[in-house]
């Protein structure tokens, strides 16, 4: 099941764990991304917390937990290989993995509707 | 995640270059800029348009910067009373690169200014015309010329810059003439059938040209250029990435009425008559900078690591003590890692020397490094 959150970001849900990336759209908005920082193993965060950053050529960007939980993984790849935010942002383009507190905050996302509409909306 | 600024669309009220439809067409990504409704980057994004101006030739709208045309003796008199340039010394088709001052020696504008028979062209920056204009109507007045025929905006002209190592054989092509001038030189000319105002010169640290048409012909000579192979339109982000690995100043970012000509390794800017003569503004300031030294200098930080450092972060010694702040930073797309300049306490500014930069709250490594970051390739008669 993936979900979307107001500020670009995607959220697949698998069991208890949710991988987290940013959107095709947010790629592009921002352009050449060249830098990301991620957060560390472990680190929780409440949802909306700020837990990374995304650089692109232009200006630095936050990236928000769209969730409550804890960080049980990161996209080492993005490290040396920081396009492949450009290049798959919603595939092999993810940022890191959560261990989700509490299932209900998913219902606060959006779905693949919402989120086509809110995006239809800003272009 | 997103950054209002990034993805904010231009309100209405954005003045539009006789360019705009063909940043339309062109399908660019388009900013609020010192006003005007500016191409960030077009579809093939900033590192890679920034790569093409590198290998071949770019070609960049900065219609919004303002042009000028000063008319008769007086505007030349009262113009140098407000610059830092020699005037008299500058010869016919001749441009140089100058600095407007205020009386504490700060930098209100950096300027091009062109010698013509019966005028001087000036190019001055878009965010800095409603400050500059009034003070060039003002000096010209007060050294007796009558302002509304002394001072021409040529707020009917384009500015269109080409770029890159291909910029020459490029523009051969539709201007023969082009190929005698070099590096800060200028003269009118037929360009693919328009006159135009050529001057061999830029902001990228590649050969290249400024080409001022009428409004009228901008888009057919925009379309004409663009229609070259080589050329690939470039917008205002790469125009920023290039000129920081040139290691020239944005105005606003690098150099403002607080920084001197000198704290901003802008000495060369000062004619050597009026450092003799002592007669521009901000004289006293400026020269005992010269002597004496200065408490803080502009200088190039290369950095270690992936991390940008971005405007205003904090320069540290390796005691972690405050030292200085980056002003212009992001990525180099030809070194393949971030670079940034920035002002540093004096005993801080020389070459090789390790220095932190607090890049929110983390440490990253630099080194005081000589712009600029990448060998400037202007056209010199002594080259080739």
């Amino acid at each position: 099941m993936r979900k979307f959150t107001s500020d670009h970001e995607w959220v697949d849900i698998d069991g208890d764990i949710a991988t987290i990336g940013i959107t095709d759209y947010a790629q592009k908005a921002l352009g050449d991304v060249v830098f990301v920082e991620l957060p560390s193993i472990g680190a929780t965060f409440a949802q909306k917390d700020e837990a990374g950053v995304v650089e692109s050529v232009k200006a630095a960007s936050e990236v928000y937990a769209p969730i409550t939980g804890e960080v049980t993984d990161v996209n080492a790849a993005l490290e040396d290989t920081p396009d492949l935010v450009n290049s798959a942002a919603e595939e092999g383009g993810w940022f890191f993995k959560m261990k989700l507190s509490d299932l209900s905050e998913l219902d606060g996302l959006m779905d693949d509707a919402a989120y086509a509409e809110l995006i239809a909306e800003l272009d | 995640m997103l950054d209002t600024d990034v993805i904010e669309t231009s309100p209405p009220v954005l003045r539009r270059t006789s360019l705009y439809d063909v940043h339309t067409r062109l399908s660019a990504k388009m900013v609020a800029f010192a006003g005007y409704d500016m191409p960030v980057q077009y579809p093939d994004g900033i590192i890679a348009e920034h790569l093409h101006t590198r290998a071949q030739a770019g070609m960049f709208d900065v219609s919004h910067m303002g042009q000028l045309k000063l008319f008769g003796r007086a505007a030349e008199t009262g113009l140098e009373r407000i610059v830092s340039a020699d005037l008299t010394s500058l010869r016919l088709g001749q441009t140089r690169y100058s600095l407007l001052l205020n009386p504490d020696g700060g930098i209100i504008d950096d300027v091009m200014i062109t010698r013509y028979d019966d005028h001087l062209y000036m190019v001055i920056n878009a965010s800095r015309k409603d400050v500059d204009i009034p003070l060039i109507m003002e000096a010209v007045q007060s050294a007796g010329g009558a302002h509304e025929d002394a001072v021409q905006i040529m707020s009917d002209h384009a500015l269109i810059a080409l770029q890159g190592p291909q910029a020459g054989a490029v523009l051969q092509n539709f201007a023969p003439q082009s190929d005698r001038l070099m590096f800060m030189q200028s003269a009118v000319m037929q360009v693919a059938g328009v006159p135009a105002i050529v001057t061999r010169c830029g902001y990228t640290g590649e050969d290249g040209f400024e080409l001022s048409v009428a409004n009228k012909h901008a888009l057919a000579l925009a379309e004409a250029l663009l229609g070259h192979a080589a050329v690939a339109p470039v917008g205002l982000g790469a125009r920023d990435s290039l000129r920081l690995e040139a290691g020239l100043c944005l105005y606003g970012n690098d150099i403002d009425e607080t920084t001197t000509p000198i704290e901003a390794d802008l000495g060369f800017a000062i004619g050597k008559r009026r450092r003799l003569a002592r007669d521009f503004l901000g004289a006293d300031r400026i020269l005992r900078q010269l002597e004496d030294g200065v408490d803080r200098l502009r200088v190039g930080l290369m950095i270690f690591g992936r991390r940008p450092a971005r405007q205003g972060a904090n320069i540290l010694n390796g005691s972690g003590e405050i030292i200085g702040q980056v002003t212009s930073g992001g990525y180099s797309p030809t070194l393949e890692r971030p670079i940034a300049m920035g002002y540093v306490a004096r005993e801080y500014g020389q070459d090789g020397l390790k220095l932190g930069i607090d890049v929110r709250g983390k440490t990253i490594d630099a080194q005081v490094t000589p712009t600029p970051f990448v060998p400037q390739r202007y056209r010199r008669r002594n080259v080739q």
